[in-house]
């Protein structure tokens, strides 16, 4: 226990620092704002000698990413950071990487995608990524990304997943506040992650393959099932993988994190940093008697469908908080949550609501007016929005 | 290595073992046929060279001795490359439908994907 050391730093740097210790074979990157701190601490260490890396400056994001993809299919380990536009611009190569089962570990700072032009936190970044084959994982807090990194580099790799990770965390919320985090000694980190043995490096020149060869109607559909299997494998891999870190750290982060949802009557389901504002009000509840629960879902590729519906069964109401919108669809949070409780036997209603995009504050009164609203029963087929503004309305928060 | 015949088969990543080019018939998606005249023909290796299909054939002296159909697709470089005007270029529908259905090698109809085997 005494190798381990806390400090004050934020959720940026401490994915910078978790990549210090990894000292993957490759970075290559694109600074784009919130992500920003990621790459520059890291090009820090890098021409410093504090890691063995080759840091690759590239002059695009899609460049970013494509380097990312062959050096990892070269048998290196990877990773990498950007956010919203970055990401976007990033969009084309991401099947590919999932495809060619390469393991990155990519710290997605979640900020809201143009335009307007907006530099703070919501999902729309990542969400459209929910399709491309990565793992996505949502982070509450600094230490989470910390820990989460680390894990993320082994069930990427691990043989029965190979399938690369997006590490998100909210946008200046969590990348820029400051908070105390407990770091692993350098040695217990290069302990864990160990050494990435690829299963069909390019480098290896006695045995040569080609990646991605153009494959028609006659085994596509069989590459793409294929590749499946690797996200089905996922939960498991994460238990064992996740187990083995806690015997480290005494920490564990459950697929979904469940809030006092237990006995709870009314529940509000949420990711990421707004999760705590959350947590706060529904122990305010309790204190009145009202029994209230939080349901912070971690995971949302793989989505813990099975895990949601027996966490969610029962409760007289649910409340889906999405911090990005479907437009002319359902919200992401709230149409996975709706496909996963419609086969309970006795009918949860689900209400969904759109808030904090662009950066707009969710406080605790937002989370006390959702529970309210679920302990009334006012349901509306469409969403609700939280902190916007209406006409005629008295909210004064823009 | 033998064709995958499910999704469990299909090797992982995408990934294609060497030289399985080799297996495929790209002979299949011809429309035209390049006829070598050998009287003519000064083997300079130009076609040979220029070919992307590995598809001019040679003899044990390495003289250029006709063209493997079992991989040329037709695209005439050839003939457009050949200083001699040894190489003539004739549709597919001229040759009879015997003729036409394994080319030269006939027997041997490639493997269809076999790249992912």
């Amino acid at each position: 226990m005494s190798d381990k050391k806390k400090i004050m730093t934020s959720g940026n740097l401490a994915f910078a620092e978790a990549m210090r210790q990894i000292d993957p074979d490759v970075v290559a990157a694109y600074p784009i704002t919130p992500s920003t701190e990621i790459p520059m601490k890291f090009a820090e260490f890098a021409a410093n000698g504090k890691v063995t890396s080759e840091y690759i400056a590239v002059e695009s994001e899609h460049s970013a990413i494509s380097a990312c993809v062959g050096a990892s299919v070269a048998g290196a380990r990877v990773m990498t950071a950007s956010s919203a536009n970055g990401v976007a611009l990033m969009h084309e190569i991401f099947p590919i990487a999932a495809s060619f089962r390469a393991p990155i570990v990519f710290g997605l700072v979640n900020r809201s995608l143009g335009a307007p032009v907006n530099i703070h936190c919501d999902h729309s970044d990542s969400m459209p990524e929910r399709d491309s084959g990565w793992i996505q994982i949502y982070c509450e807090d600094a230490q989470e990304v910390y820990d989460t990194v680390l894990l993320s580099v082994r069930l990427a790799e691990d043989s029965r997943v190979l399938t690369p990770v997006f590490v998100c965390q909210d946008g200046f919320i969590t990348s820029h506040c400051y908070e105390p985090l407990e770091l692993l000694s350098d040695e217990t980190v290069k302990k864990f992650v160990g050494e990435r043995k690829a299963l069909y490096p390019l480098l290896d020149t006695d045995n040569p393959v080609s990646y991605g060869s153009f494959t028609m109607s006659e085994y596509y559909f069989e590459i793409k099932r294929s590749q499946m299997e690797g996200m089905n494998n996922v939960l498991p891999v994460y238990a064992e993988l996740a187990a083995e870190l806690e015997k480290e750290t005494g920490r564990y982060y459950p697929p979904i994190e469940s809030y006092r949802a237990d006995d709870a009557d009314y529940i509000i389901l949420i990711m990421s940093s707004a999760s705590g504002v959350v947590k706060d009000v529904v122990d305010e509840l309790r204190e009145d008697g009202i029994k209230a629960g939080a349901l912070r879902v971690r995971f949302f590729r793989p989505f813990p469908r099975k895990e949601l519906a027996a966490l969610a069964k029962g409760k007289r109401g649910a409340a889906v908080l999405d911090r990005s919108a479907s437009i002319g669809g359902t919200s992401p949070l709230a149409a996975e949550v709706r496909s996963a409780l419609y086969s309970l036997e006795e009918h949860v209603p689900v209400q969904e609501y759109i808030f904090g995009l662009g950066g707009r504050d969710f406080y605790a009164e937002d989370a006390h007016s959702v529970f309210d609203d679920l302990i009334k029963g006012r349901y509306t087929e469409t969403p609700r929005f939280i902190g916007l503004l209406e006409k005629d309305d008295k909210n004064e928060r823009a | 290595m033998s064709k995958p015949q499910c999704w469990q088969e299909v090797p992982l990543a995408t990934v294609a073992f060497g030289a399985s080019a080799l297996k495929v018939q790209t002979g299949l998606w011809r429309s035209s046929r390049p006829v070598i005249d050998t009287e003519k023909c000064i083997s300079c290796y130009k076609c040979w060279l220029q070919c992307p299909d590995d598809s001019i054939a040679t003899d044990d002296e390495g003289k250029v001795a006709g063209i493997n159909l079992f991989f040329c697709k037709g695209c005439g470089i050839c003939a457009k490359v050949c200083p001699a005007d040894a190489i003539a270029i004739y549709p597919e529908s001229e040759f009879s439908e015997e003729d036409r259905e394994g080319g030269k090698t006939g027997a041997d109809p490639g493997e269809v994907g076999a790249h992912v085997g």
